[in-house]
């Protein structure tokens, strides 16, 4: 069994700063991570692989310092890692970025015939996840979003079963090998890295491609210029005129507060209590 | 490309068992407003088995046209086979714009589609609008950095393409007596040559229904301070009949699960109340709430944002402010001898 996971290096939202006054993201404040979900996404292969045997590779397309995410995927347990860096690729919209990994996928696949592809739900900087499906769509293989479990694999008749999160529960399915899948962090908890391998993964110098290590490669289809979609302007949304403050002490605001809310208390649901 | 062979306003009506997603009916409010602006027809275009007697529901809510693809392999949503029926429709009659509800199956049908397609698509639309000189379709969604907007467009491609979230946009009051022409196309597709099988489908409505439907949400934020004074929360909703949601910082900080998280990333909500305690107000959390009929803001900061939002505001500190309401609530029911209990309105 080979399984190729896709990981992204992203700002982490969570510590990452606004600056007031422009209003704008600080980036300078912003370290970076593998996309948490991803980290789900290698984790789940981990476990895949612990049932059927087989090799994980780890493949980002970033600038060179993206070489961090991959080292932190070996952590987590894959085997290699590629990653794909090249000022051709940079400003790429969802549509090129699947095109650019699905080149690299296809150098993947030659070298050892790849059995299923994993993606994270979404990355958390742009979180469109419409890099996973367009990836499927490239390799002509079927996606299964929103995956939360996945419950058997089997390599004879080479099916998996897969729970795939809905609105309002799950559906399960089943998909032929190959197929990709995306999902999403409840699909497992990230356990801690055996020392092993984060030996391995100090060492470790992942494979780097530039676009002219591809065949048959479309260079119009790459970075900016291939990308239909273009930020036409920003702004900070209308500003609503706010509401009324309510002013004065603490039990006068609390009061009128609740003359506020008596006079929706239809709404409300009040409990009879002892 | 010629774009002017690309004309109309296209909404995917995602249908479940025979009945159509809130989210999709709204999108045909918001594209009915697109497609008079420039002047083309309004389509809805549904694929499934069995699913002609909801053309009429399309056309009520908005649609001029319907566009169908009924087969029995498009029962259950599949990428796969939906994406067949999608790239027919698509390829024969090229409409100019396509809107997608962003639910599970929308999202992941738009991404397939636009891959084949070689467009661009703009997730998790929060705000729309169109053009009429260049007729760009303008999708706008909080950018990744700030209480920011980014407007995205797609000016090379066509269809433009884009997923909005459910609950921001409004569906028309639907009109039975409105007429409109209904398109058939039909398809060829064996189940043996797909490469994915849905084996069972299982509704469990428990646990996020009840945020999508409360009429009263206690929302909390990081400024709660910790998990344990987040629980004033708790008792505050159980004393109005109210449920509990939470910021993204407070579902990182494991005080609440995923599932009640509201904003972008999370849940949008439409509560006749909405409590806004101890939270800032950040752009992604406020396009999930910022629909609620009645919003009360609880913040320390004065100039938090959240108050831009806000019905009322009151500038405090909710530690304090909460256990006062509460008491009072509390002290309401027994005067009334605990006799207070409203019918909720439906
Ligand atoms: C791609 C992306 C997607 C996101 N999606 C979401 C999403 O879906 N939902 C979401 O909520 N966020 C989302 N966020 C995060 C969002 O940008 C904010 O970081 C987050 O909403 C802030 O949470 P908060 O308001 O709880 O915390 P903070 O911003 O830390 O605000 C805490 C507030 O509490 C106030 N406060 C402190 N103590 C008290 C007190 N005792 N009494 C009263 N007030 C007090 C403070 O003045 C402050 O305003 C997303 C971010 C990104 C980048
Ligand atoms: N630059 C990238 N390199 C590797 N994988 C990526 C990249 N961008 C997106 N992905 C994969 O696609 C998923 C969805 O990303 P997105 O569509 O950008 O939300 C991520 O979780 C990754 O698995």
């Amino acid at each position: 069994m080979h399984i190729v996971v896709c990981v992204k290096q992203v700002p982490d939202t969570k510590i990452i700063k606004i600056n007031p006054k422009t209003n704008t993201l600080d980036r300078r404040s912003a370290p970076a991570i593998l996309n948490p979900y991803d980290a789900h996404a290698v984790q789940a292969a981990v476990s895949i692989r612990e049932k059927t045997g087989g090799t994980i590779s780890v493949l980002s397309m970033g600038p060179p310092q993206a070489t961090a995410v991959i080292k932190k995927s070996i952590e987590i347990g894959a085997d290699r890692g590629f990653l794909i860096s090249d000022r051709a690729f940079a400003g790429a919209d969802t549509l090129a970025t699947s095109y650019a990994l699905s080149k690299a996928l296809e150098k993947i696949n030659k070298e050892m015939p790849v059995d299923m592809i994993i993606c994270g739900k979404h990355a958390i900087d742009g979180d469109t996840g419409q890099v996973g499906p367009g990836i499927a769509r490239r390799m002509d293989i079927p996606p299964v979003t929103n995956v939360i479990e996945v419950s058997e694999v089997n390599l004879e008749e080479k099916t998996v079963l897969i729970k795939r999160k809905l609105s309002n529960g799950y559906e399960l399915i089943q998909a032929e090998l190959p197929c990709l899948l995306t999902v999403e962090k409840e699909i497992n908890q990230i356990e801690y890295s055996p020392m092993p391998n984060m030996i391995k993964a100090a060492r470790y110098e992942p494979v780097i491609w530039a676009v002219s290590d591809f065949e048959n490669v479309d260079r119009s289809q790459l970075g900016l210029k291939g990308s239909p979609t273009i930020v036409g302007k920003m702004f900070t949304p209308p500003r609503p005129e706010g509401g009324k403050k309510i002013e004065g002490s603490v039990d006068e605001q609390v009061n009128q507060l609740m003359d506020i809310l008596m006079e929706k208390k239809d709404v409300l649901t009040l409990q009879s209590s002892k | 490309m010629n774009f002017d062979e690309y004309r109309g306003v296209w909404i995917f009506i995602e249908q479940n068992d025979g009945k159509i997603e809130g989210v999709s009916l709204e999108l045909l409010g918001a594209g009915r407003k697109l497609a008079d602006k420039l002047q083309v027809p309004l389509g809805g275009f549904l694929l499934g088995s069995g699913i002609k007697p909801l053309a009429k529901q399309v056309i009520a809510y908005g649609a001029d046209e319907v566009y169908m693809v009924d087969h029995p392999v498009l029962k259950q949503y599949r990428t796969e086979s939906y994406m067949q029926g999608v790239m027919l429709l698509v390829e024969k009659y090229k409409p100019e714009i396509i809107l997608y509800g962003a639910t599970p199956n929308g999202k992941d049908l738009a991404s397939a589609v636009a891959t084949d397609l070689v467009t661009g698509l703009t997730a998790d639309t929060t705000m729309l609008d169109v053009d009429v000189d260049s007729r760009l379709l303008e999708a706008s969604r909080p950018a990744f950095g700030g209480n920011i907007m980014a407007t995205i467009l797609c000016k090379k491609h066509r269809p433009q393409m884009a997923t909005v979230r459910p609950k921001v946009m409004k569906a028309l009051e639907p009109d039975s007596g409105k007429v409109g022409k209904i398109i058939e196309e039909s398809i060829d597709l064996k189940e043996e040559n797909m490469r994915t099988k849905v084996l069972q489908i299982v509704n469990d409505v428990t646990k996020k229904a009840n945020l999508a439907e409360a009429h009263v949400i206690v929302c909390g934020g990081k400024g709660m301070g910790d998990v344990q004074n987040f629980q004033i929360l708790y008792e505050l909703a159980d004393t109005i009949g109210a449920t509990v949601g939470g910021t993204r910082d407070v579902v990182e900080a494991g005080w609440l699960p995923h599932e009640l998280q509201i904003g972008q990333t999370g849940e949008t909500v439409t509560p006749k109340i909405y409590f806004a305690i101890a939270l800032s107000g950040a752009i992604q959390h406020v396009v999930g709430m910022k629909n609620s009929d009645l919003i009360i803001a609880i913040n320390k900061d004065p100039n938090a944002p959240v108050f831009d939002v806000a019905t009322y505001g009151i500038v405090g500190d909710a530690l304090e402010i909460v256990p006062k309401l509460i008491q009072q609530f509390k002290q309401l029911q027994s005067e009334k001898g605990g006799e207070v209990s409203y019918a909720r309105e439906i």
